[in-house]
């Protein structure tokens, strides 16, 4: 039986990993080939490294550390952040990412996920949504890290992205990301339950039980979490073990 | 010990380049009739369409020498499918290795997602390139087409219906499975096919 994912996130700024709360205070949580390494070992079942850097030089930096982390790191692993264009698509990809996550650019220019799925499959095209719910109760896309907000709305982007060639899509709720209090369950079970694609949930893990949630309430097939994991509030051994006594398949490695 | 890396049109090679670089092995990637003839091991990994990685093979002339070859073969993912009969992708005829068809995955139910992406576990092991792996293990599979149950299985894994998770003919193994990318579980696996001689 297909297993349900646990990613830990790690945002890169200038080759270390840091987590912000709310997407502001950034705090700086380590090495990432040295995170990446230990997650893996702990029984990860993918990464995410997000470039969070906004000058050219640190893009550079972050081309590199992605040659570092293909060379030593056996599971999969997703990058995003900066990509602007289809020739970022084929950098980070050469560099040895087995995925590439798009969120703003794909916004502006939907036509860059066609672009990305037609030269290399799909299954290499993460569409990241960030959506927050507004007053109306309806879920707005953001750009730029949730500063900007689109007039495009998340049931109907995630829609297109797929329509478009996304292989899978990675949605952090705003209003729940860093709060740690669950992740959005009833928006992911309708993206789920929607959409023929796998979701990712992201954005307000705090305890064991709000990973349960997401798998059994959210229908989300993977779960994303980054501060729980960085600083060890939840061991991932010990998650996996509390998810299979829940009933959750996840894959143990210990 | 010499092991060559078929390079054909298809993605996701680095990563099993640096796969064996993490056993010591320091692989050639080749499309060199010539050098793959004389490697010691043959690896034909990859992400990619049946159609037109296919038709590269034949307008390159290596699906014959990938069909001649006598040293231990392991095919990945696409590199099965492609060993096989015919894909259902694209209408696909392929190399012929193992007399079986792959399928495209037919979901019955919303939650039967297709591609199916992430760890899923291996089951009725049956060869030495699962020595040390014990049923139930998991490996990290990306794919939409699959190849159903036959003669050559010696490894199946259940997504929609049970399916072969790996193939063995003579010196030919495959594995739907990337090793490459499947943690401690995936470097046992790759050991255990260059130990074949």
């Amino acid at each position: 039986m297909l297993a349900k994912r646990i990613i830990p996130c790690l945002d890169i700024n200038d080759g270390m990993t840091v987590k912000g709360t709310n997407f502001v205070n950034l705090r700086i949580a380590g090495d990432p080939i040295e995170l990446g390494k230990m997650y893996s070992d702990q029984g990860a079942d993918e990464l995410v490294f997000l470039d969070i850097t906004a000058s050219h030089e640190g893009r550079k930096t972050f081309t590199k550390l992605v040659e570092r982390i293909a060379k030593e790191i056996n599971i999969p692993f997703t990058v995003g952040g900066g990509i602007h264009e289809l020739t970022d698509v084929d950098r980070l990809l050469n560099a040895g990412a087995d995925k590439i996550s798009v969120n703003s650019a794909a916004l502006k220019n939907p036509e860059l996920i066609n672009e990305i799925a037609d030269k290399f499959g799909s299954q290499v095209c993460v569409v990241a949504i960030d959506a927050k719910e507004e007053s109306d109760h309806q879920w707005q896309c953001y750009l730029n890290g949730g500063r900007i907000a689109t007039g495009r709305y998340l049931f109907d982007w995630a829609k297109e992205a797929v329509s478009r060639g996304a292989g899978e899509i990675l949605f952090t709720s705003m209003d729940h990301d860093g709060v740690k209090n669950g992740y959005a369950d009833d928006c992911l079970r309708e993206l789920s339950d929607n959409l023929p694609v796998p979701i990712i949930a992201s954005g307000g893990a705090g305890k064991k039980e709000h990973f349960r949630d997401t798998f059994l309430i959210g229908h989300s097939d993977a779960a994303l979490a980054a501060s729980v994991f960085h600083f060890g509030e939840i061991p991932i051994p010990e998650l996996k073990d509390y998810l299979w006594g829940e009933g959750i398949n996840v894959r143990r490695t210990l | 010990m010499d092991v060559a890396i078929v390079k054909y049109n298809a993605g996701n090679i680095f990563s099993v380049v640096n796969a064996f670089k993490r056993l010591g092995i320091e692989p050639i990637l080749t499309s060199d009739p010539a050098v793959l003839q004389r490697a010691s091991h043959v690896v034909f990994p990859g992400q990619g369409e049946a159609g037109n990685t296919m038709s590269y093979l034949r307008s390159t002339g290596l699906d014959k020498v990938i069909k001649s070859l006598q040293q231990p073969f392991l095919g990945i993912c696409i590199g099965m499918q492609l060993m096989c009969r015919h894909s259902e992708e694209n209408d696909t005829d392929c190399l012929g290795i193992f007399d079986v068809d792959v399928k495209r995955f037919n979901p019955s139910v919303h939650s039967e997602k297709v591609p199916q992406m992430g760890w899923n576990s291996l089951h009725q092991l049956q060869s030495t390139l699962f020595n040390d792996i014990k049923e139930g293990d998991y490996t990290y599979f990306i794919h939409s087409y699959y190849v159903p149950k036959c003669d050559f299985t010696i490894a199946t894994t259940d997504y929609i219906i049970p399916y072969s998770s790996a193939l063995k003919k003579d010196n030919y193994y495959a594995t739907q499975f990337h090793p490459e990318k499947s943690g401690k579980i995936g470097e046992q696996i790759l050991k255990n096919f260059l130990l074949n001689d």
